[in-house]
């Protein structure tokens, strides 16, 4: 194994680096002495600095509401009790209520839907801006024609409970939000899916079902699309959702059914 | 139960004990987001004048969860040892931090302290108390646990290898296990994380460990961190468990919120003392807490979240753990906010478990939505090192791809023992020498070309 020597190892990395092809993990990142060599140092840094900026970015509905044109439905814009970004950090309450405004103009748009989605800014707004346009659509093309789809809100400064305010003042069944995932250090965009059946202020986690990592390099929009179609059909036929309704999408079978 | 006169200060009042807790805390958003913490600058020191002169005896009849509402309350009441207390129990809190910091509060006499303090006591103490206090008493406090090797010892760091993976790949978390061993991780525990809670994901990943533990003889223990329960299930198949994990919190209803009770974890430590795995000492409990986790369950019961988090170390000290790690920045923002308020909590609970006899590590951490770096990782791994911390957490490159949050590197530690001259646990040393990845002046520069290398490197490639 004379391949396993300092000597021959490029910039500085252990020569166990070849083992990376196992796993994301940062291993096999070489040594200075304690430390860290320069150029592995700068990439953490990098990674941290997307990861943060993807945390502090606004939310621009309006980009957001011009991805949506081509699929001719009514869009709502909504804004929590939050403010603004440091406000909504140290207040998750807030992000969970409407303000006044928003409100009163679900309040105008009240009906009676099988579902309303949600797009929102959640902890990271890139995830939103890059992935949940595009999963919608792909989501809107497996349902058919049989339900009936309320206007689609873009929620900023929104937490995950925010749905169940826009929910419930929409008169909607179900809602399905998509909604930005606090970052990973590697995975800046990842966008989550929260579905939740008889949408109500005071709904727990334990009353929804979550479809995570959703970006190209960890649970693909279309394999999404599937598992969330999957689920809304389920959830429907069941009328609940959360820890009762369990995905088995990755059965073919009920997927393509 | 007393119920004295409000307390009071200049034109500042606090109706309880439990108000004027929560209001001399220092400054952190947990305590906002809860509304418990106080409204000024001027009322925070103000409460920590009325504290600083109430006697510890109070907290012993003046309990912060009603007695017959609260396990937690009731053990911390029960399991009292006056003869312990008597030394200190004349004193004001403001008197016991005189005290603490004074040469008669010598390592010896802290220990034979731990069982007469209470949770309370001592999380009222660390309000009155700056960082160097708090660094300063918890050296002092040594608290030595063992199961294949010794952990705590004065002028030793031990280190928790990480080696999660987000599916559980056998292949990658080796990978990781390997790695971190080659940089000197891994005496306080190989403990993973699993990606599912399920006996049979928890005995792969034990036997996981377990094969390169055996093949290479390594002093050290595993633990997979899955639910307590779990854990019984899988000791009962005759598992190889070695510690059973398990988070907890301080107040009967968030313990609850984590599925558990206290006569889980009784059953647990009994189960799996009764395996007679280790070799040098039977502490066989993992315990995690973080400040914020019982106001996240709605289960704070009104108290302040440095306290509560306190009286989660009287839940582990119960149960003879071999290692506590408080994962401090884990939570995120809306707890603690910034690296000021994660190096704060950081050194709060290093202290307070010290104190009451509990063996702390520190998981160092941050997440990607709080006003940190590495920079404060650093500040606060440096200064737990100085305050004698057990053991803190090894993670490849700080970056947890499970979890999603960072952690201190296997790096990080290295350059912490290099720093401070902080040796690994002595059985876990003596087989980094024999594998020759520790040098000759205790420095961790593994010799690749030795035949102890091309084991484990042959064992990780295989696996």
């Amino acid at each position: 194994m004379s391949n396993l020597t300092n000597k021959k190892i490029p910039s500085g990395l252990d020569p166990w680096n070849a083992l990376r092809v196992h796993t994301d993990a940062r291993i096999g990142l070489g040594r200075v002495g304690d430390g860290l060599p320069t150029e592995r140092l700068l990439e953490f840094q990098m990674a941290h600095a997307r990861a943060r900026d993807s945390v502090h970015m606004a939310f621009e509905a309006g980009s957001v509401r011009a991805q949506l044109d081509g699929l001719d439905r009514p869009i709502l814009d909504v804004h929590s009790a939050a403010p603004d970004r440091p406000t909504y950090l140290q207040r998750p309450d807030l992000g969970r209520l409407l303000d006044d405004e928003s409100t009163a103009t679900l309040g105008k748009h009240a009906g009676d839907y099988d579902v309303a989605f949600i797009l929102a800014d959640g902890l990271s707004a890139r995830a939103t801006h890059d992935h949940a346009t595009n999963t919608l659509s792909l989501i809107l093309d497996q349902l058919g024609e049989s339900w009936s789809v309320a206007p689609v809100t873009l929620a900023t400064q929104s937490r995950v409970g925010l749905g169940d305010e826009i929910g419930a003042a929409l008169g909607a069944k179900l809602t399905v939000m998509l909604i930005g995932e606090r970052p990973g250090l590697s995975s800046a965009d990842s966008l989550g899916c929260y579905l939740t059946w008889g949408p109500k202020r005071g709904r727990s986690n334990a009353d929804r079902n979550c479809v995570s990592n959703i970006r190209p390099a960890g649970l693909s929009p279309e394999k999404a699309a599937k598992k969330i179609a999957y689920l809304m059909t389920e959830s429907r036929k069941m009328g609940l959702s959360g820890v009762a309704l369990k995905d088995n999408s990755s059965n073919p079978d009920l997927i393509e059914g | 139960m007393q119920t004295g006169a409000p307390f009071s200060f200049e034109r500042f009042t606090f109706p309880d004990l439990k108000t004027l807790l929560a209001k001399a805390s220092p400054l952190r958003s947990g305590d906002v987001l809860a509304g418990l913490a106080a409204s000024s600058d001027e009322e925070r020191v103000a409460a920590r004048f009325v504290l600083a002169d109430v006697p510890l005896k109070r907290f012993l009849s003046e309990v912060l969860v009603p007695y017959e509402d609260d396990d937690v309350t009731r053990m911390i009441i029960d399991d009292h040892d006056a003869d312990a207390f008597a030394p200190v129990s004349s004193l004001t809190v403001g008197e016991f931090r005189n005290w603490l910091l004074g040469d008669d509060a010598t390592p010896e006499a802290l220990k034979h302290l731990a069982p007469g303090l209470t949770p309370e006591m001592v999380a009222a103490v660390s309000k009155l108390m700056r960082n160097q206090d708090l660094i300063a008493v918890a050296k002092k406090c040594h608290v030595v646990t063992a199961f294949r090797n010794t952990i705590g010892l004065p002028g030793h760091l031990s280190v928790r290898l990480q080696p999660n993976h987000p599916t559980d790949d056998p292949a990658g978390v080796a990978a990781s296990i390997l790695d971190g061993l080659m940089h000197g991780s891994g005496d306080a525990v190989i403990g993973i994380n699993p990606a599912t809670d399920s006996p049979e994901a928890m005995i792969e990943l034990l036997k996981l460990i377990d094969e390169v533990r055996e093949r290479i003889d390594i002093p050290t223990q595993s633990c997979v961190l899955a639910h307590v329960t779990t854990a019984i299930d899988v000791m009962a198949r005759n598992a190889p468990v070695d510690l059973v994990f398990q988070s907890i919190a301080g107040t009967q209803k968030a313990n609850e919120s984590f599925g558990i009770n206290l006569a889980m974890l009784a059953e647990a430590e009994d189960a799996a003392k009764g395996l007679k795995r280790g070799t040098v000492g039977d502490n066989v409990m993992y315990f995690e807490t973080g400040q914020g986790a019982a106001l996240s369950a709605d289960a704070h019961e009104g108290i302040d979240q440095q306290t509560v988090e306190a009286r989660a170390y009287a839940v582990a000290r119960k149960y003879s753990p071999l290692l506590v790690n408080t994962v401090v920045g884990f939570i995120g923002p809306e707890y603690l906010f910034d690296g000021k308020q994660i190096t704060r909590a950081g050194l709060e609970d290093h202290f307070c478990g010290k104190l009451l006899g509990v063996p702390m590590g520190c998981d160092v951490c941050y997440t990607n939505h709080a006003e940190a770096d590495q920079d404060d990782m650093d500040n606060l791994l440096t200064l737990l090192g100085v305050a004698g911390c057990n053991f803190v957490i090894g993670v490849p490159g700080a970056d947890d791809i499970m979890l999603n949050y960072q952690s201190t590197s296997f790096h990080d530690a290295m350059y912490l023992r290099s720093v401070l001259g902080l040796q690994p646990a002595p059985e876990f040393a003596a087989w980094l020498r024999k594998m020759e990845i520790l040098d000759q002046n205790g420095r961790t520069r593994p010799q690749l070309d030795g035949q102890a290398a091309q084991n484990l490197l042959a064992w990780s490639g295989a696996a």
